[in-house]
Protein backbone atom coordinates (compact mmCIF):
# COMPACT_ATOMS: atom_id res chain seq x y z
CA UNK A 1 0.00 0.00 0.00
CA UNK A 2 1.60 3.21 -0.80
CA UNK A 3 -1.44 5.64 0.34
CA UNK A 4 -0.74 8.09 2.40
CA UNK A 5 0.04 7.29 5.99
CA UNK A 6 -0.95 10.78 7.61
CA UNK A 7 -4.87 9.98 6.58
CA UNK A 8 -5.05 6.57 7.89
CA UNK A 9 -7.79 5.53 9.86
CA UNK A 10 -11.18 6.11 10.09
CA UNK A 11 -12.46 9.73 8.66
CA UNK A 12 -13.06 12.25 9.98
CA UNK A 13 -16.76 12.15 10.21
CA UNK A 14 -16.66 8.37 11.65
CA UNK A 15 -13.93 9.56 14.14
CA UNK A 16 -16.75 12.46 15.53
CA UNK A 17 -19.65 9.77 15.06
CA UNK A 18 -17.96 7.18 17.62
CA UNK A 19 -16.87 9.54 19.81
CA UNK A 20 -20.65 10.91 20.04
CA UNK A 21 -22.10 7.46 20.55
CA UNK A 22 -19.63 6.95 23.20
CA UNK A 23 -20.93 10.31 25.12
CA UNK A 24 -17.90 12.34 24.20
CA UNK A 25 -18.38 15.68 22.14
CA UNK A 26 -15.03 16.48 20.46
CA UNK A 27 -13.95 19.04 17.87
CA UNK A 28 -11.43 19.15 15.83
CA UNK A 29 -8.17 21.91 16.17
CA UNK A 30 -5.68 23.04 13.49
CA UNK A 31 -2.06 22.38 14.62
CA UNK A 32 -0.73 25.01 12.12
CA UNK A 33 -3.16 28.23 12.87
CA UNK A 34 -5.03 27.00 15.77
CA UNK A 35 -8.28 27.39 14.51
CA UNK A 36 -11.52 24.96 15.08
CA UNK A 37 -13.27 23.28 12.89
CA UNK A 38 -16.99 21.95 12.94
CA UNK A 39 -18.55 20.23 11.41
CA UNK A 40 -15.67 17.74 11.00
CA UNK A 41 -13.36 17.85 8.09
CA UNK A 42 -10.12 16.80 6.27
CA UNK A 43 -8.50 19.88 6.28
CA UNK A 44 -8.71 23.42 8.47
CA UNK A 45 -11.28 26.00 6.32
CA UNK A 46 -8.88 29.07 8.06
CA UNK A 47 -5.33 28.09 6.59
CA UNK A 48 -6.03 24.84 4.67
CA UNK A 49 -3.79 22.62 6.11
CA UNK A 50 -4.39 18.82 6.59
CA UNK A 51 -2.74 18.53 10.41
CA UNK A 52 -5.70 18.44 13.05
CA UNK A 53 -5.62 17.16 16.29
CA UNK A 54 -9.01 16.09 18.03
CA UNK A 55 -9.85 17.53 21.62
CA UNK A 56 -12.66 17.59 24.26
CA UNK A 57 -15.13 20.26 23.44
CA UNK A 58 -15.91 22.56 26.67
CA UNK A 59 -19.27 22.62 25.67
CA UNK A 60 -19.68 25.52 26.35
CA UNK A 61 -21.67 28.33 23.39
CA UNK A 62 -23.42 31.42 23.09
CA UNK A 63 -27.08 31.65 20.88
CA UNK A 64 -25.61 33.31 17.39
CA UNK A 65 -29.14 32.99 15.55
CA UNK A 66 -32.46 31.19 16.29
CA UNK A 67 -35.74 30.06 15.41
CA UNK A 68 -39.04 28.57 16.03
CA UNK A 69 -39.93 25.96 13.68
CA UNK A 70 -43.96 26.13 13.46
CA UNK A 71 -45.42 22.76 12.63
CA UNK A 72 -49.04 20.86 13.55
CA UNK A 73 -47.11 18.62 16.29
CA UNK A 74 -45.71 21.12 17.99
CA UNK A 75 -42.92 24.14 17.94
CA UNK A 76 -39.14 23.55 18.62
CA UNK A 77 -36.13 25.66 18.64
CA UNK A 78 -33.23 25.58 16.08
CA UNK A 79 -30.21 28.04 16.89
CA UNK A 80 -26.90 28.55 15.72
CA UNK A 81 -24.52 27.99 18.57
CA UNK A 82 -20.68 29.66 18.61
CA UNK A 83 -18.55 27.24 20.71
CA UNK A 84 -16.31 28.56 22.90
CA UNK A 85 -13.91 27.46 20.72
CA UNK A 86 -14.69 29.37 17.77
CA UNK A 87 -16.91 26.86 15.41
CA UNK A 88 -20.54 27.88 15.13
CA UNK A 89 -22.65 24.07 14.79
CA UNK A 90 -26.32 23.91 14.24
CA UNK A 91 -28.76 22.43 17.80
CA UNK A 92 -31.28 23.28 19.54
CA UNK A 93 -31.78 24.77 23.03
CA UNK A 94 -34.10 22.76 25.41
CA UNK A 95 -35.61 23.02 28.78
CA UNK A 96 -37.01 26.78 27.69
CA UNK A 97 -40.13 27.58 25.50
CA UNK A 98 -38.56 28.15 22.06
CA UNK A 99 -39.85 31.14 21.94
CA UNK A 100 -37.95 32.68 24.65
CA UNK A 101 -34.59 31.23 23.81
CA UNK A 102 -32.75 34.76 22.55
CA UNK A 103 -29.27 35.77 20.38
CA UNK A 104 -26.64 36.05 22.85
CA UNK A 105 -28.28 33.28 25.53
CA UNK A 106 -25.20 31.50 27.18
CA UNK A 107 -26.09 27.37 26.59
CA UNK A 108 -23.98 24.38 27.56
CA UNK A 109 -23.96 20.96 25.28
CA UNK A 110 -25.86 17.88 26.62
CA UNK A 111 -25.97 14.36 24.45
CA UNK A 112 -29.30 13.16 24.35
CA UNK A 113 -30.47 9.91 22.62
CA UNK A 114 -33.13 9.95 20.03
CA UNK A 115 -32.52 7.82 19.38
CA UNK A 116 -29.18 8.57 17.82
CA UNK A 117 -26.99 10.28 20.17
CA UNK A 118 -27.49 13.81 19.66
CA UNK A 119 -25.82 17.46 20.95
CA UNK A 120 -28.47 19.84 22.32
CA UNK A 121 -28.11 23.02 24.57
CA UNK A 122 -29.48 24.30 27.39
CA UNK A 123 -29.40 27.85 29.11
CA UNK A 124 -26.62 27.86 31.77
CA UNK A 125 -27.49 29.65 35.10
CA UNK A 126 -28.09 33.27 34.71
CA UNK A 127 -27.19 32.99 30.63
CA UNK A 128 -31.02 34.67 29.60
CA UNK A 129 -29.18 37.70 27.48
CA UNK B 1 -8.28 49.42 -19.29
CA UNK B 2 -11.32 47.63 -20.02
CA UNK B 3 -11.71 43.73 -18.98
CA UNK B 4 -11.60 42.07 -22.14
CA UNK B 5 -14.91 40.11 -21.49
CA UNK B 6 -16.76 43.54 -21.18
CA UNK B 7 -18.97 43.46 -24.06
CA UNK B 8 -17.50 40.46 -25.69
CA UNK B 9 -20.80 38.14 -25.44
CA UNK B 10 -24.26 39.43 -25.15
CA UNK B 11 -28.10 37.44 -24.81
CA UNK B 12 -29.31 37.74 -28.21
CA UNK B 13 -32.26 35.27 -27.51
CA UNK B 14 -34.83 34.44 -24.39
CA UNK B 15 -37.68 32.36 -23.74
CA UNK B 16 -40.35 32.32 -21.21
CA UNK B 17 -42.61 29.30 -21.46
CA UNK B 18 -45.00 31.40 -18.94
CA UNK B 19 -46.66 28.13 -17.78
CA UNK B 20 -46.72 28.78 -14.32
CA UNK B 21 -49.11 25.81 -13.56
CA UNK B 22 -48.82 23.45 -16.30
CA UNK B 23 -50.02 19.68 -15.27
CA UNK B 24 -48.90 16.86 -17.40
CA UNK B 25 -45.81 18.90 -18.26
CA UNK B 26 -42.23 16.75 -17.02
CA UNK B 27 -39.45 19.54 -16.00
CA UNK B 28 -37.69 18.90 -19.70
CA UNK B 29 -40.78 19.68 -21.58
CA UNK B 30 -41.05 23.29 -19.64
CA UNK B 31 -37.02 23.21 -20.27
CA UNK B 32 -37.23 22.11 -24.30
CA UNK B 33 -40.36 24.87 -24.70
CA UNK B 34 -38.07 27.03 -23.40
CA UNK B 35 -35.12 26.53 -25.74
CA UNK B 36 -37.25 26.55 -29.22
CA UNK B 37 -38.83 29.95 -27.82
CA UNK B 38 -35.57 31.42 -27.43
CA UNK B 39 -33.82 29.94 -30.38
CA UNK B 40 -36.90 31.64 -32.11
CA UNK B 41 -36.03 34.93 -30.73
CA UNK B 42 -33.19 35.23 -32.35
CA UNK B 43 -33.44 33.06 -35.51
CA UNK B 44 -31.41 31.05 -34.63
CA UNK B 45 -31.98 26.78 -34.44
CA UNK B 46 -31.15 23.71 -32.38
CA UNK B 47 -28.44 23.03 -35.10
CA UNK B 48 -26.45 26.44 -34.65
CA UNK B 49 -26.14 25.19 -30.94
CA UNK B 50 -22.55 23.87 -29.48
CA UNK B 51 -22.64 25.03 -26.13
CA UNK B 52 -24.96 23.70 -23.50
CA UNK B 53 -25.09 24.89 -20.41
CA UNK B 54 -28.46 23.08 -17.91
CA UNK B 55 -29.31 22.64 -14.24
CA UNK B 56 -32.47 20.42 -13.55
CA UNK B 57 -33.72 19.47 -9.85
CA UNK B 58 -34.96 16.22 -10.62
CA UNK B 59 -31.53 14.96 -12.75
CA UNK B 60 -27.91 14.33 -11.61
CA UNK B 61 -27.01 14.21 -15.52
CA UNK B 62 -28.86 17.26 -16.96
CA UNK B 63 -26.63 17.74 -20.15
CA UNK B 64 -27.15 14.27 -20.88
CA UNK B 65 -30.73 14.05 -20.76
CA UNK B 66 -31.20 17.53 -22.51
CA UNK B 67 -28.54 17.24 -24.93
CA UNK B 68 -30.21 13.95 -25.75
CA UNK B 69 -33.95 16.02 -25.79
CA UNK B 70 -33.33 18.38 -28.17
CA UNK B 71 -30.71 16.90 -30.46
CA UNK B 72 -27.89 19.59 -30.20
CA UNK B 73 -24.21 18.54 -31.09
CA UNK B 74 -22.50 19.30 -27.94
CA UNK B 75 -18.66 20.72 -27.95
CA UNK B 76 -18.82 22.53 -25.20
CA UNK B 77 -20.87 22.12 -21.78
CA UNK B 78 -21.60 22.94 -18.42
CA UNK B 79 -23.89 21.62 -15.73
CA UNK B 80 -22.70 22.85 -12.44
CA UNK B 81 -25.05 23.13 -10.16
CA UNK B 82 -24.83 25.21 -7.18
CA UNK B 83 -28.82 25.46 -6.94
CA UNK B 84 -30.99 28.44 -8.09
CA UNK B 85 -27.84 31.09 -8.99
CA UNK B 86 -26.44 27.76 -11.81
CA UNK B 87 -27.48 29.56 -14.68
CA UNK B 88 -25.70 33.10 -13.34
CA UNK B 89 -22.69 30.94 -13.07
CA UNK B 90 -23.57 29.05 -16.17
CA UNK B 91 -23.68 32.98 -18.11
CA UNK B 92 -20.63 33.87 -16.73
CA UNK B 93 -18.82 30.04 -18.17
CA UNK B 94 -20.43 30.71 -21.50
CA UNK B 95 -18.78 34.20 -21.99
CA UNK B 96 -15.57 32.59 -21.70
CA UNK B 97 -16.51 29.59 -23.61
CA UNK B 98 -17.45 31.87 -26.56
CA UNK B 99 -14.28 34.48 -26.01
CA UNK B 100 -12.33 31.43 -26.11
CA UNK B 101 -13.87 29.79 -29.48
CA UNK B 102 -14.90 26.73 -27.26
CA UNK B 103 -18.11 27.46 -28.53
CA UNK B 104 -19.97 29.55 -31.06
CA UNK B 105 -24.13 29.42 -29.61
CA UNK B 106 -24.46 28.91 -26.13
CA UNK B 107 -27.63 27.77 -25.01
CA UNK B 108 -28.46 28.02 -20.99
CA UNK B 109 -31.61 26.20 -20.08
CA UNK B 110 -33.76 25.17 -17.31
CA UNK B 111 -37.43 23.71 -16.62
CA UNK B 112 -39.21 22.78 -13.88
CA UNK B 113 -42.55 21.03 -12.53
CA UNK B 114 -42.34 21.84 -9.12
CA UNK B 115 -46.07 23.12 -8.31
CA UNK B 116 -47.99 20.90 -11.01
CA UNK B 117 -45.91 17.99 -9.28
CA UNK B 118 -46.79 18.31 -5.77
CA UNK B 119 -46.37 21.96 -4.54
CA UNK B 120 -43.09 20.92 -2.43
CA UNK B 121 -39.33 22.35 -3.03
CA UNK B 122 -37.88 19.96 -5.13
CA UNK B 123 -34.62 18.88 -3.70
CA UNK B 124 -31.08 17.12 -5.12
CA UNK B 125 -30.29 14.34 -2.74
CA UNK B 126 -27.88 16.54 -0.63
CA UNK B 127 -28.13 14.98 2.82
CA UNK B 128 -26.61 16.79 5.64
CA UNK B 129 -26.50 14.84 8.75
CA UNK B 130 -24.91 17.26 11.14
CA UNK B 131 -28.10 19.55 10.36
CA UNK B 132 -30.73 16.76 9.52
CA UNK B 133 -31.02 15.75 13.46
CA UNK B 134 -32.39 19.28 14.47
CA UNK B 135 -35.28 19.37 11.94
CA UNK B 136 -34.80 22.98 10.09
CA UNK B 137 -37.45 23.46 7.78
CA UNK B 138 -35.18 23.65 4.77
CA UNK B 139 -34.58 25.88 3.10
CA UNK B 140 -36.66 28.18 4.90
CA UNK B 141 -35.30 27.99 8.76
CA UNK B 142 -31.79 28.67 7.27
CA UNK B 143 -33.24 32.24 5.93
CA UNK B 144 -34.78 32.69 9.22
CA UNK B 145 -31.70 32.71 11.13
CA UNK B 146 -30.24 35.19 8.86
CA UNK B 147 -33.88 37.03 8.95
CA UNK B 148 -33.45 37.08 12.84
CA UNK B 149 -29.09 37.86 12.96
CA UNK B 150 -30.70 40.96 10.83
CA UNK B 151 -33.05 42.20 13.06
CA UNK B 152 -31.31 41.38 16.19
CA UNK B 153 -27.76 43.05 14.82
CA UNK B 154 -29.39 46.05 12.83
CA UNK B 155 -33.03 46.89 14.60
CA UNK B 156 -34.55 45.26 11.10
CA UNK B 157 -38.28 44.80 11.60
CA UNK B 158 -40.86 42.46 10.16
CA UNK B 159 -42.74 45.07 8.84
CA UNK B 160 -39.42 46.40 6.89
CA UNK B 161 -39.63 42.17 5.41
CA UNK B 162 -43.06 43.10 4.73
CA UNK B 163 -42.88 45.86 2.96
CA UNK B 164 -40.53 43.79 0.43
CA UNK B 165 -43.71 41.55 -0.59
CA UNK B 166 -45.56 44.44 -0.69
CA UNK B 167 -43.21 46.13 -3.73
CA UNK B 168 -42.87 42.84 -5.14
CA UNK B 169 -46.64 42.60 -5.66
CA UNK B 170 -47.51 46.22 -6.76
CA UNK B 171 -44.98 45.39 -9.72
CA UNK B 172 -46.90 42.29 -10.08
CA UNK B 173 -50.34 44.10 -10.50
CA UNK B 174 -48.16 46.09 -13.61
CA UNK B 175 -47.29 42.18 -15.31
CA UNK B 176 -50.04 40.68 -16.78
CA UNK B 177 -47.84 37.63 -16.66
CA UNK B 178 -47.14 37.19 -13.29
CA UNK B 179 -48.70 34.28 -10.99
CA UNK B 180 -49.78 36.00 -8.01
CA UNK B 181 -51.58 39.65 -8.67
CA UNK B 182 -54.38 41.19 -6.62
CA UNK B 183 -53.76 43.65 -3.61
CA UNK B 184 -51.80 42.30 -0.37
CA UNK B 185 -51.94 44.36 2.62
CA UNK B 186 -48.95 44.64 5.32
CA UNK B 187 -51.32 43.12 7.89
CA UNK B 188 -52.12 40.29 5.41
CA UNK B 189 -47.88 39.67 4.91
CA UNK B 190 -47.67 40.00 8.99
CA UNK B 191 -50.60 37.75 10.19
CA UNK B 192 -50.04 35.00 7.32
CA UNK B 193 -49.03 31.44 8.75
CA UNK B 194 -45.83 31.81 10.65
CA UNK B 195 -43.42 29.44 8.99
CA UNK B 196 -40.02 29.42 10.97
CA UNK B 197 -39.95 32.76 12.78
CA UNK B 198 -39.51 35.06 11.52
CA UNK B 199 -40.38 34.17 8.74
CA UNK B 200 -44.48 34.15 7.24
CA UNK B 201 -45.95 32.25 4.38
CA UNK B 202 -45.99 35.72 2.91
CA UNK B 203 -41.92 36.18 3.00
CA UNK B 204 -41.78 32.97 1.11
CA UNK B 205 -41.61 32.86 -2.54
CA UNK B 206 -44.23 31.32 -4.60
CA UNK B 207 -44.01 27.62 -5.49
CA UNK B 208 -44.86 27.44 -9.98
CA UNK B 209 -43.91 25.45 -12.83
CA UNK B 210 -42.20 27.23 -15.62
CA UNK B 211 -39.37 26.98 -18.22
CA UNK B 212 -36.73 29.61 -19.24
CA UNK B 213 -33.92 29.58 -22.32
CA UNK B 214 -31.27 32.37 -22.75
CA UNK B 215 -29.60 31.96 -26.43
CA UNK B 216 -25.74 33.78 -25.90
CA UNK B 217 -23.15 34.67 -28.70
CA UNK B 218 -20.45 36.87 -29.31
CA UNK B 219 -20.90 40.37 -29.32
CA UNK B 220 -19.67 40.41 -33.12
CA UNK B 221 -22.56 37.94 -34.31
CA UNK B 222 -24.91 39.33 -31.52
CA UNK B 223 -25.53 42.45 -33.65
CA UNK B 224 -26.66 40.97 -36.77
CA UNK B 225 -29.38 39.13 -34.91
CA UNK B 226 -33.09 40.17 -35.28
CA UNK B 227 -33.66 41.66 -31.20
CA UNK B 228 -31.51 43.79 -29.65
CA UNK B 229 -28.56 42.62 -27.94
CA UNK B 230 -28.24 42.48 -24.11
CA UNK B 231 -24.68 43.21 -23.94
CA UNK B 232 -22.84 41.18 -20.84
CA UNK B 233 -21.06 43.85 -19.32
CA UNK B 234 -19.49 41.99 -16.47
CA UNK B 235 -19.97 39.00 -14.56
CA UNK B 236 -19.00 37.75 -10.85
CA UNK B 237 -19.77 34.31 -9.05
CA UNK B 238 -18.59 33.38 -5.38
CA UNK B 239 -19.35 30.83 -3.27
CA UNK B 240 -19.35 30.70 1.10
CA UNK B 241 -20.57 28.33 2.25
CA UNK B 242 -23.13 24.77 2.25
CA UNK B 243 -24.55 24.43 5.66
CA UNK B 244 -26.19 27.68 6.92
CA UNK B 245 -23.86 26.99 10.43
CA UNK B 246 -20.92 27.28 7.86
CA UNK B 247 -22.14 31.10 6.81
CA UNK B 248 -19.31 33.27 8.64
CA UNK B 249 -21.56 36.48 8.99
CA UNK B 250 -25.00 36.19 8.46
CA UNK B 251 -25.94 39.39 7.80
CA UNK B 252 -23.52 39.35 4.73
CA UNK B 253 -23.52 37.49 1.84
CA UNK B 254 -20.83 36.37 -0.91
CA UNK B 255 -22.98 38.89 -2.67
CA UNK B 256 -20.38 41.56 -1.73
CA UNK B 257 -17.89 38.94 -3.62
CA UNK B 258 -19.45 38.54 -6.80
CA UNK B 259 -20.99 42.09 -6.69
CA UNK B 260 -17.14 43.54 -6.32
CA UNK B 261 -16.04 41.03 -9.18
CA UNK B 262 -19.01 41.58 -11.61
CA UNK B 263 -18.88 45.80 -11.35
CA UNK B 264 -14.90 45.38 -11.74
CA UNK B 265 -15.48 43.85 -14.76
CA UNK B 266 -17.84 46.05 -16.28
CA UNK B 267 -16.48 49.08 -14.49
CA UNK B 268 -20.00 50.39 -13.39
CA UNK B 269 -21.17 50.99 -10.23
CA UNK B 270 -23.93 50.76 -7.88
CA UNK B 271 -25.05 54.82 -9.07
CA UNK B 272 -24.69 53.17 -12.44
CA UNK B 273 -27.40 50.60 -12.91
CA UNK B 274 -30.90 51.48 -14.16
CA UNK B 275 -32.73 47.94 -13.29
CA UNK B 276 -31.99 45.80 -10.67
CA UNK B 277 -33.00 41.63 -10.30
CA UNK B 278 -32.07 40.13 -7.27
CA UNK B 279 -33.53 36.60 -6.42
CA UNK B 280 -35.97 37.34 -3.56
CA UNK B 281 -36.88 33.74 -2.51
CA UNK B 282 -37.63 35.44 0.97
CA UNK B 283 -38.57 39.00 1.83
CA UNK B 284 -34.85 39.13 3.55
CA UNK B 285 -32.93 37.90 0.12
CA UNK B 286 -33.61 41.08 -1.14
CA UNK B 287 -32.63 43.41 1.62
CA UNK B 288 -29.55 41.35 2.11
CA UNK B 289 -28.46 41.47 -1.45
CA UNK B 290 -29.62 45.37 -1.90
CA UNK B 291 -27.34 45.94 1.10
CA UNK B 292 -24.18 43.75 -0.35
CA UNK B 293 -24.66 44.80 -3.97
CA UNK B 294 -23.91 48.67 -2.52
CA UNK B 295 -27.74 49.90 -3.27
CA UNK B 296 -27.82 50.72 0.48
CA UNK B 297 -25.31 50.60 3.51
CA UNK B 298 -25.04 47.45 5.27
CA UNK B 299 -28.03 47.55 8.06
CA UNK B 300 -29.98 50.43 6.30
CA UNK B 301 -31.55 47.68 3.61
CA UNK B 302 -35.14 48.10 6.12
CA UNK B 303 -35.35 51.54 6.31
CA UNK B 304 -34.01 51.79 2.69
CA UNK B 305 -37.17 49.70 1.62
CA UNK B 306 -39.83 51.20 3.64
CA UNK B 307 -39.00 54.51 2.27
CA UNK B 308 -40.82 53.10 -1.02
CA UNK B 309 -37.45 53.25 -3.16
CA UNK B 310 -38.00 49.78 -4.75
CA UNK B 311 -41.93 49.90 -5.58
CA UNK B 312 -43.23 51.21 -8.94
CA UNK B 313 -42.25 55.02 -8.73
CA UNK B 314 -39.30 54.36 -5.99
CA UNK B 315 -36.15 55.50 -7.07
CA UNK B 316 -35.04 52.33 -7.13
CA UNK B 317 -36.98 49.80 -9.87
CA UNK B 318 -36.14 45.92 -8.14
CA UNK B 319 -37.64 42.81 -9.61
CA UNK B 320 -40.28 44.41 -11.79
CA UNK B 321 -41.85 41.32 -13.22
CA UNK B 322 -42.84 40.69 -9.69
CA UNK B 323 -40.03 38.59 -8.50
CA UNK B 324 -40.04 35.14 -6.90
CA UNK B 325 -42.54 36.73 -4.44
CA UNK B 326 -45.67 37.46 -6.93
CA UNK B 327 -44.31 36.46 -10.80
CA UNK B 328 -42.94 33.27 -10.93
CA UNK B 329 -40.62 30.51 -9.07
CA UNK B 330 -40.63 27.24 -10.36
CA UNK B 331 -37.49 26.28 -7.78
CA UNK B 332 -34.89 27.71 -8.77
CA UNK B 333 -35.44 30.89 -10.02
CA UNK B 334 -32.14 32.69 -11.04
CA UNK B 335 -32.53 32.44 -14.89
CA UNK B 336 -35.69 35.16 -14.78
CA UNK B 337 -33.74 37.37 -12.89
CA UNK B 338 -31.93 37.53 -16.65
CA UNK B 339 -34.70 37.09 -18.55
CA UNK B 340 -36.43 40.40 -16.98
CA UNK B 341 -33.17 42.16 -17.11
CA UNK B 342 -33.72 41.32 -20.95
CA UNK B 343 -36.79 42.49 -21.79
CA UNK B 344 -36.06 45.41 -19.54
CA UNK B 345 -32.98 46.87 -21.89
CA UNK B 346 -35.24 45.60 -24.82
CA UNK B 347 -37.89 48.11 -23.70
CA UNK B 348 -40.49 45.51 -23.76
CA UNK B 349 -42.38 45.52 -20.65
CA UNK B 350 -45.12 47.32 -21.40
CA UNK B 351 -46.90 49.10 -17.88
CA UNK B 352 -43.60 48.38 -15.82
CA UNK B 353 -41.33 49.39 -18.30
CA UNK B 354 -37.78 51.54 -16.61
CA UNK B 355 -37.89 54.36 -19.15
CA UNK B 356 -34.44 54.75 -20.73
CA UNK B 357 -32.63 51.05 -18.89
CA UNK B 358 -29.62 51.12 -20.46
CA UNK B 359 -27.70 48.78 -17.53
CA UNK B 360 -29.29 46.22 -15.57
CA UNK B 361 -27.82 43.92 -12.61
CA UNK B 362 -29.53 40.82 -12.21
CA UNK B 363 -28.37 38.89 -9.31
CA UNK B 364 -28.68 35.01 -8.15
CA UNK B 365 -28.91 32.98 -4.99
CA UNK B 366 -28.39 29.34 -4.79
CA UNK B 367 -28.48 26.74 -1.70
CA UNK B 368 -29.45 28.78 1.94
CA UNK B 369 -27.34 32.15 0.83
CA UNK B 370 -24.57 29.51 -0.33
CA UNK B 371 -23.77 30.64 -3.83
CA UNK B 372 -24.04 33.94 -5.33
CA UNK B 373 -23.93 35.16 -8.81
CA UNK B 374 -23.95 38.71 -10.34
CA UNK B 375 -24.79 39.75 -13.92
CA UNK B 376 -24.40 43.18 -14.99
CA UNK B 377 -25.75 43.79 -18.72
CA UNK B 378 -26.14 47.02 -21.06
CA UNK B 379 -27.81 48.34 -24.40
CA UNK B 380 -25.59 49.13 -26.93
CA UNK B 381 -25.12 52.44 -25.81
CA UNK B 382 -22.89 51.14 -22.55
CA UNK B 383 -20.26 49.42 -25.04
Amino acid sequence: MSADPRFDGPGPDEVWRSALAEGRFILQHCRKCSACRFPPALVCAACGSPDLEWREASGQGTVYSTTTVREREGSYNVSLVDLAEGARMMSRVEGVDPATVRIGMKVAARIIQEPESMIVFVPTEGGAA
Amino acid sequence: MSHPLRGSAAIVGIGNTKRWNAPGRTPFDQLQEAAILALEDCGLSLKDVDGLFCAISSSGLPVLNVAERLGVSVRHADGTMVGGASFLFHLQSAVAALENGLCDVALICYGSNQLSAGGRLVSMPDPQPYEAPYKPRYPISSYSLAAARHMHQFGTTRENLADVALAARAWANLNPDAFARGPLTRDEVLSSRMVSDPITRADCCLVTDGGAALVVTRADRAKDLPKKPAYILGTGVAVSHRQIAAMPDLTTTAAVESGRRAYAMAGVGPSDIDHVMVYDAFTITTLLFLEDLGFCPKGEGGAFISSGAIAPGGSLPVNTNGGGLSCNHPGMYGLFTIIEAVEQLRGTCGERQVQGAEIALAHANGGVLSSQATAILGSSATL
